[in-house]
């Protein structure tokens, strides 16, 4: 009695990490069908944070703090990256007033 | 309850994510993206890790998503035409997703001893997680300031110079 009612407040940590691989393809697959700059970006954001769930996951498998502060820094990196990454799509839409990739095919101006 | 919330958030989760691929309005999908991320915020305190809980809600659905729906409305992104992608991303992008999503699934329900997460597991409290950035990790701490304000320079310096092109030509 006692085992089915841990077994049915408990989840396996496997569903954390497959959760985690599902999202990360669904950020790849993103990455390829989408032709905006902007949500091709985005993609790439929940790429970040599917990882950022499996390394939390592992974090509570293991009962270490440094999982967390791995994810701790990838947010840091992300918000740099993100500000720096839209500053270079503001200005490419500057030069080319568009933000479709097959368009932007040169890196020369 | 752990198994209910997991479920719940799990599956608005996922839904936000295939919304996000499905929607052709940018917006729609940097909504669908805040759903995403607010979320995994959830799942984060399920974990028990509070602190990277308030720090997703705060950075990623706060910060980084205004900061992508103000570039939306600021470039005026209108509907994108669809595509499926060029061919290399079809003969080899989508087989190489469903061979990467197959090899990590099969390695995940093959290894034995991963735990389970129960609603009653300890937490890691803030205080914790701050006692090793202080004192052993301080040196990668105090490193990504500096890399904060090279991204804040680096991105003002960007964005002021179309300006200085556009003053240049008038």
């Amino acid at each position: 009695m006692n085992t089915v009612h841990v077994v049915q407040h408990e989840v396996p940590l496997a569903w954390y990490l497959l959760l985690s691989a599902v999202l990360f393809c669904l950020g790849i697959v993103g990455f390829l069908i989408k032709r905006n700059l902007i949500t091709m970006f985005m993609s790439i954001e929940l790429m970040l944070n599917a990882v950022n769930l499996s390394f939390v996951t592992f974090a509570h498998q293991w009962h270490q703090v440094r999982g967390q502060i791995f994810v701790f820094f990838v947010m840091m990196v992300a918000a740099a990256e993100a500000a720096v990454g839209l500053a270079i799509i503001i200005a490419v839409f500057r030069t080319r007033a568009t933000l479709a990739v097959d368009r932007i095919d040169l890196m020369k101006l | 309850m752990h198994l209910i919330l997991f479920i719940v958030f799990a599956a608005l989760c996922l839904t936000g994510a295939v919304n996000l691929l499905l929607q052709k309005h940018p917006i729609n999908s940097a909504l669908s993206l805040i759903v995403v991320m607010t979320s995994l915020a959830v799942l984060y305190l399920l974990l028990g890790a509070e602190f990277l809980a308030a720090a997703q809600v705060i950075v990623y659905a706060g910060a980084i998503m205004v900061l992508f729906t103000f570039v939306v409305m600021l470039l005026n992104a209108g509907r994108e035409e669809r595509t499926l992608g060029s061919k290399a991303a079809r003969t080899v992008g989508f087989p190489a997703v469903v061979a990467v999503l197959a090899l990590i699934a099969t390695t995940i329900l093959r290894t034995q001893g991963i735990g389970n997460a129960a609603i009653e597991d300890q937490i890691t409290s803030t205080a914790d997680l701050s006692a090793i950035l202080f004192t052993k990790l301080l040196l990668p701490f105090e490193v990504t300031s500096v890399l904060i304000l090279v991204a804040i320079l680096g991105s003002v310096a960007l964005a002021r110079q179309g300006d200085g092109e556009r003053v240049d030509t008038k």
